[in-house]
Parts: structure tokens; C-alpha cells; sequence
């Protein structure tokens, strides 16, 4: 049962109760970009990607509930200004490098450079030091592509229970540690066919010994960029609903 | 001691100094010491180059070494990727193959040699040859080379894009694709894919039949001056098939001396450490490899296209084969060491690469989707493979993690590394030795180098960007006379 509408870039959009506007637009076909947002669990808020203007004010919409005839802004040029410099931002503090890396066409972070036609870094790169932990026999865990949106960690306590990552440090010195005493993926419970494994939106948590299988053309967003598997799902929930 | 490497008393010697030459991932210079009569007394090719990568794939994950490495060249990627594709083959204990899997490496290599060897004729070297050495600046390039010959610059273009869509097809992109993965490849071809490239075949070796005869042209009618060009005489290195055809992919090392003796043959390539060592001098970044039974001073060796044909006992493509005869034949059946035969060898490699291309696209095995193969891991693995510019090897050790602990590398620039030397010493002391320099004479330097090695002279030759800035000291250090290239080309003294 409809509980309202919200117009989003002009658009009327319907929504249930409960609904956050990252879930209203989805339903939808309208894409909000995202990082740290995943269907699967609870809102997060953090990377800042999916911010919008809801009647003059810049909120996230993944973490902000839809009520009745909110005026959303979302695909603005202003808008993905910001979300251009948040995805610079993110190059820049990691070490990301896309030519060698082997989630390079289903990387979500890389997919957002390209639809929001980032054509260079911007800002200064930082390269930190970070470790690579292969000692894992199935997984290889690779701290310089880390973007801290804390899906793994929310996956592996509340889908496979056994709270495996967390972060530590604050600001500039986070970084993703392991839950054992070596500090080392291999004395962890995390089996490869968790959910923490699957669920990293860039090359951080990967399956050891698949790397570039998937010949170009046919990875991920090669097929389609991202954004559009939302748009054509959202045309199919549209004609559901009229027909 | 090598004549002309090292003078008795340099500080008394003027000074002059080609820097950059031109880029091989990093950048080349020259350096030449001259008396007060501008006699040639100290000549040195120095390639500062900084090749990382040995470094930075430690700690890296072993499936991602073929496609990062290959960054290590943007001409010869492929190269660099098959090679570390072979040896992490061996990690995985893909020891053989499937069919298919092979023959598409074969293929995506046969489409990079070619692409390869139609740029560094044609792009590169062709202005050279067809306007000569100390011909007009503002013409000597391939735009002169279209406006005045335009057939010929269309064949280059054409050869090179019919490379550029093998390697697109089986790699995914023209440049730094992931074709071959641990094991075998990640796709095969589709019939469509070969109908695409069987449609362009026949005019590819026609062309490439074509830049045989007009290399042979140009070479025999001045024959005196191209056969005597930084002439010097050297052992050879390559792989060769076990039957000794010429093998650009796979086969055993053979080694032979300058009168064509056979110094060492089949050898499992993962041996080589057992058979060449390095040699590092003072004034130069790069090593000096060496065949380790002769020492480093007969042990040097150079690879290549004139290595390859000169060590191979036969061409297996008919109308290459005939070619490499004709060439044989006018060395007398002995070795051919004239610097500038390397474009002639080129030649026939290319005409070998499109054939061998065709009788893959009519293999049906390119179309099966059998791609990988798996065995008994190993921490050890080396690929050894003939990229353009001569014999690559690629040496990585793993730990149990699956991560990089040692990686060596042996680059085809490397081996021919005291060979290049050597020509650039001949030429200077034939052309430049008591004269006043000019751009002209200076660039009879470069076209030795360019007979070698592409990477060498793209950015002077193929684009004319890059700047170089020649500079005469007297004994005393004083500048007295200086050239400069700006970035459009342009010589001028200032």
C-alpha cells in the first residue's frame, strides 16, 4: 500500500511505509549512486555517495525515510560534482590500480569513476602503506583497495555470524583488521563461501586463483554500467504494477 | 676491454652527450668522448632505465603478474604477458596446454610480432631508409614517408591495425588485454572472429611480401654502405622449435657463435641461469648478459629477428621460408651480422607471422571452449618466449600463499644490450670520427639503435616530440657548440 510520493528529478514516485528514498528510487528504476549501501542490510551512511537534496538540504538517502511530497534532486550536475570529488577522494587514500587490478570491469568503485566521467585523480595521492593479507588458503584480503564501507563486517556478523572484520584506527589511519590474535585472515573462522567474501564492492576481499577469468567484454559492467541493471528493473516493477 | 668503450684518460676529452635518445621504459642516452681533433675515443648507449617491476610484483598475488607486467611496454605488451603466463603456467603445473588454449596464444603472439615489426619498419625506420640517413628532418618521418610514398605508409597502417585486431580478439583489448590466464586462456575465438580476420588475410601477406621486396631493394642497391653499417660480428641467441624451425612461442635455447657454430642447443629454458649470466659495468644501469661458458668478454650475444633467422635451421610457413633462404643465400651460408639486415630479417619474420596466422584462423581448435588446465602446484616458474625485439625471460618464485617472493626478468633491450653498443661504436668511428657534428651525422647513431630496437626511437622518429639537446665541451668543460630538438622537431643551434 502506497503511503505517499516523492518526486525525484521531477519525477512522482510512490512509496511503501517504511521505505528510505535509496529504496523508494530503486523500486522505481531511478539510480542513486552508492557505495556502502547494499539491499541486504542495514543502511550505513557513511560513503556519502548517494547524498541528495530533499528540499533544500543535503541528506543521505539510503539512511533517510521517504515521506509525503519531499522534492527530491538527485541526478544534478552539482550533485555529481560532489560524488566525483568523493570518488577522487577514495582513489587518492587507497591504492587503486585499476590497469592490474583483477576487479577492474565489476568494480563498483571504478564503474562510478566512469559514470561520473572522472578523467583523472584530482587530488594528490597519499600512498599509504598498506598490507596484503594472502595467508588465508581461499581468500586474499588487500587493504590498499579498501574503501571502509564496512560491508564485510556487516555481512560477516549479521549474515554469517561470526563478526570475522572490523575497523580500526580513526580518520586517515582506519584500517580493516582481522579477528584473530596473529592479526592474519588464516587463524579466522571465514570460510570462502561467506558472505563477507562475496560482498566487497571493489578488490579488497577477493576468491583466491580467479582472477581475470572473465575475458574483457563480458565482466560485469562491460555488459552494462552501472545504474542500468536499477533502471531496467525498475521498468519491469513499472509494468507489473500497470499491467 | 672493448675498443671504444672506455678511454685512458677521459678528463681530458670533450664531452658529448645525446640526452635522451629516446625513451625504453625510462630513458636512453649516448655518450660520446671526443680528442681535440674530434677523434672518437669513448662511445657508450646508456638505457636509464628503472625497471620496478622486479620490485613491485613482490607481494603481489602470482594470477596477477601477467597482466601487470605486461604494463612494462606499451609496443610489446603481449610479450611480456605470454612470457609470464608461461611461467605462472608452471606454478599452476599447466605443464601442457590444451590445444586450443596454446594455439590462441600462438595466435595472439604471431598478431603482436607482426603489429610490432610493421611499426618499427614502417613508423619507424622506413624514413630512414627511404629518404636517408642525413635527408631533410622535416621530412625524414612517417608523415613524409605518406606524402611521398603513400602506398607504403598505407601497408604499415594496414599491417599494424590487422596485428592490433588479432591481439583485440584474443586478449579482449589492442593493448594490455588479459587473454591468458594461469593454465590456458580465458576465451576462445568465435567463427565470426575469424571470418573478420580470414577476410583481410590474403592482403596482409601480400603486403608483408611486399616490405620484404622493397627492404631487399633498398638494402642491395647500396649494398656496400647498408652491409657495412655498424658492422660487427657476434654470437646469436634464441628459441627454436625441436626440429629447428623457427619458433616465436615455445621451444629450446640455441646459442651460436659469429661464424655459426653451435654453442649450446635445446636447452630447457629453465635452465638458463645454468647458461647466461649478467655482468654489471660501472657506467650503465643495465646489465650485461653473457653466455657463461665463453666469459663476458666473448661471451656477449645479441637476439632478434637476424639472431632468429641466422640460429633457426628452417622457416615452417613456405613464402617465409623461401625468403630466409634468399637472405641465407646472399650471406654466402654463413651468419649475417650487418646491424641494418635486422630490418630485412624483420621483414620475413612478418610475412612467417601472417602466415602462421592464417593456418590458425583454419584451425577449428581456435574455436573450442577447452581452455585450462590444472596440475600439481609448484613454487618455481619460468617462461621464456621471442618477443619482437629478441628473447624475453620472465623467472618468478611464490610462497605457499600464492604471493610473489622473487621475480627476474631478462628483457630482449638487456641481451642486445653490448650489441647495440657495439654498433653505435662502429658507426661513430666510420661517420662521425673528425668531423663537426650535425643532426645528420647524429642520427646515423640512432639509426643503428633503431635497427635493434623500437622503443629505442619511437618518440623521436614516429612522433618527433621528443626534445634532445646535444652539447660540445671543450677539455676544459666549456660548452662551444650546442643543438637542440624542441618539442615540434625543430633542430636549432642556440
Amino acid at each position: 500500500m502506497s503511503q505517499g510520493h516523492v518526486t525525484i528529478d521531477g519525477e512522482e514516485v510512490s512509496f511503501e511505509p517504511g521505505q528510505t528514498l535509496m529504496e523508494a528510487a530503486t523500486a522505481a528504476g531511478i539510480y542513486i549512486p552508492r557505495l556502502c549501501h547494499h539491499p541486504e542490510f542495514v543502511p550505513h551512511g557513511s560513503c556519502k555517495l548517494c547524498t541528495v537534496d530533499v528540499n533544500g538540504r543535503h541528506v543521505a538517502a539510503c539512511t533517510t525515510p521517504a515521506t509525503d511530497r519531499q522534492r527530491v534532486q538527485n541526478n544534478t550536475p552539482e550533485l555529481n560534482d560532489l560524488r566525483r570529488s568523493l570518488i577522487q577522494m577514495l582513489f587518492v587514500e587507497g591504492n587503486h590500480i585499476c590497469p592490474a587490478c583483477e576487479k577492474s570491469g565489476n568494480c563498483q568503485l571504478q564503474a562510478l569513476g566512469y559514470r561520473l566521467t572522472m578523467l583523472s585523480p584530482h587530488y594528490n595521492h597519499l600512498f599509504p602503506r598498506r598490507e596484503v593479507d594472502a595467508s588465508h588458503p581461499d581468500v586474499l584480503l588487500d587493504r590498499n583497495r579498501c574503501i571502509f564501507c564496512e560491508l564485510c563486517v556487516r555481512a560477516s556478523r549479521d549474515v554469517d555470524g561470526k563478526h570475522v572484520f572490523g575497523l580500526s584506527g580513526r580518520g586517515i589511519h582506519t584500517q580493516l583488521i582481522v579477528n584473530a590474535a596473529s592479526g592474519k585472515l588464516r587463524d579466522t573462522d571465514l570460510a570462502v563461501t561467506d558472505k563477507a567474501v562475496t560482498v566487497c564492492p571493489v578488490g579488497a576481499i577477493l576468491k583466491k586463483r580467479q582472477g581475470f577469468a572473465v575475458p574483457i567484454g563480458r565482466r560485469l559492467y562491460d555488459r552494462q554500467p552501472i545504474g542500468m541493471a536499477d533502471a531496467r528493473s525498475g521498468q519491469k516493477n513499472k509494468e507489473r504494477d500497470h499491467g | 676491454m672493448f675498443e671504444l668503450e672506455t678511454a685512458r684518460d677521459p678528463e681530458k676529452l670533450k664531452r658529448v652527450v645525446i640526452e635522451p635518445v629516446t625513451r625504453v621504459e625510462g630513458h636512453g642516452k649516448v655518450t660520446l668522448l671526443l680528442d681535440d681533433e674530434n677523434h672518437i675515443r669513448q662511445v657508450r648507449l646508456h638505457i636509464v632505465e628503472f625497471r620496478g617491476f622486479e620490485k613491485f610484483i613482490q607481494g603481489r598475488p602470482y594470477w596477477e603478474v601477467p597482466v601487470m607486467v605486461q604494463r612494462l611496454c606499451g609496443i610489446c605488451p603481449v610479450s611480456h604477458h605470454l612470457a609470464a603466463a608461461k611461467a605462472i603456467d608452471l606454478l599452476v603445473g599447466a605443464r601442457q596446454l590444451t590445444p586450443t588454449a596454446e594455439k590462441l596464444r600462438r595466435l595472439m603472439h604471431m598478431g603482436q610480432v607482426l603489429q610490432s615489426h610493421a611499426l618499427h619498419f614502417f613508423h619507424l625506420s622506413s624514413p630512414d631508409l627511404l629518404f636517408g640517413f642525413d635527408s631533410d628532418i622535416g621530412r625524414r618521418n612517417i608523415v613524409g614517408v605518406a606524402q611521398e610514398y603513400p602506398e607504403i605508409a598505407r601497408d604499415g597502417v594496414m599491417l599494424r591495425k590487422f596485428g592490433q585486431e588479432v591481439i583485440r580478439l584474443t586478449a579482449g583489448k589492442r593493448i594490455h588485454g588479459t587473454g591468458a590466464i594461469p593454465g590456458g586462456m580465458n576465451k576462445c575465438l568465435t567463427s565470426a572472429d575469424r571470418d573478420y580476420l580470414l577476410k583481410d588475410i590474403y592482403p596482409v601477406i601480400s603486403a608483408s611480401r611486399e616490405a620484404i621486396r622493397l627492404m631487399k631493394r633498398i638494402y642491395t642497391e647500396n649494398l656496400a654502405f647498408h652491409s657495412s653499417f655498424g658492422y660487427f660480428r657476434s654470437s646469436t641467441l634464441g628459441l627454436v622449435r625441436a626440429d629447428g624451425a623457427l619458433d616465436l612461442y615455445h621451444g629450446g635455447l640455441r646459442a651460436k657463435d659469429a661464424t655459426g657454430r653451435t654453442i649450446f642447443d635445446h636447452v630447457d629454458y629453465r635452465r638458463y641461469s645454468e647458461y647466461l649470466h649478467e655482468e654489471v659495468k660501472s657506467w650503465s644501469y643495465m646489465k650485461f648478459p653473457f653466455i657463461t661458458s665463453l666469459g663476458p668478454e666473448a661471451g656477449w650475444y645479441r637476439v632478434g629477428p637476424l639472431a632468429r633467422i641466422n640460429n633457426c635451421d628452417f622457416i615452417p610457413t613456405p613464402l617465409a621460408e623461401a625468403e630466409r633462404r634468399a637472405l641465407i643465400a646472399y650471406g654466402g651460408g654463413f651468419p649475417i651480422h650487418s646491424p641494418l639486415a635486422y630490418h630485412w630479417a624483420r621483414m620475413i619474420e612478418m610475412l612467417y607471422c601472417a602466415e602462421a596466422i592464417k593456418e590458425l584462423l583454419h584451425d577449428d581448435d581456435i574455436l573450442r571452449d577447452d581452455l585450462i588446465v590444472t596440475g600439481e602446484k609448484a613454487l618455481e616458474g619460468v617462461g621464456v618466449i621471442e618477443a619482437p625485439r629478441g628473447t624475453l625471460f620472465h623467472h618468478y618464485r611464490v610462497n605457499e600463499d600464492d604471493v610473489v617472493t622473487m621475480a627476474n626478468l631478462i628483457v630482449s633491450t638487456t641481451s642486445n644490450n653490448h650489441a647495440m653498443n657495439e654498433a653505435i661504436r662502429r658507426v661513430a668511428e666510420r661517420y662521425l670520427d673528425g668531423r663537426r657534428l650535425t643532426e645528420g651525422l647524429l642520427n646515423h647513431i640512432e639509426v643503428a639503435i633503431r635497427a635493434f630496437d623500437p622503443c629505442l626511437s619511437c618518440a623521436t622518429h614516429a612522433l618527433g616530440k621528443m626534445p634532445l639537446r646535444v652539447e660540445l665541451m671543450d677539455a676544459q668543460g666549456e660548452v662551444v657548440d650546442r643543438l637542440v630538438k624542441d618539442s615540434r622537431g625543430d633542430f636549432c643551434v642556440v
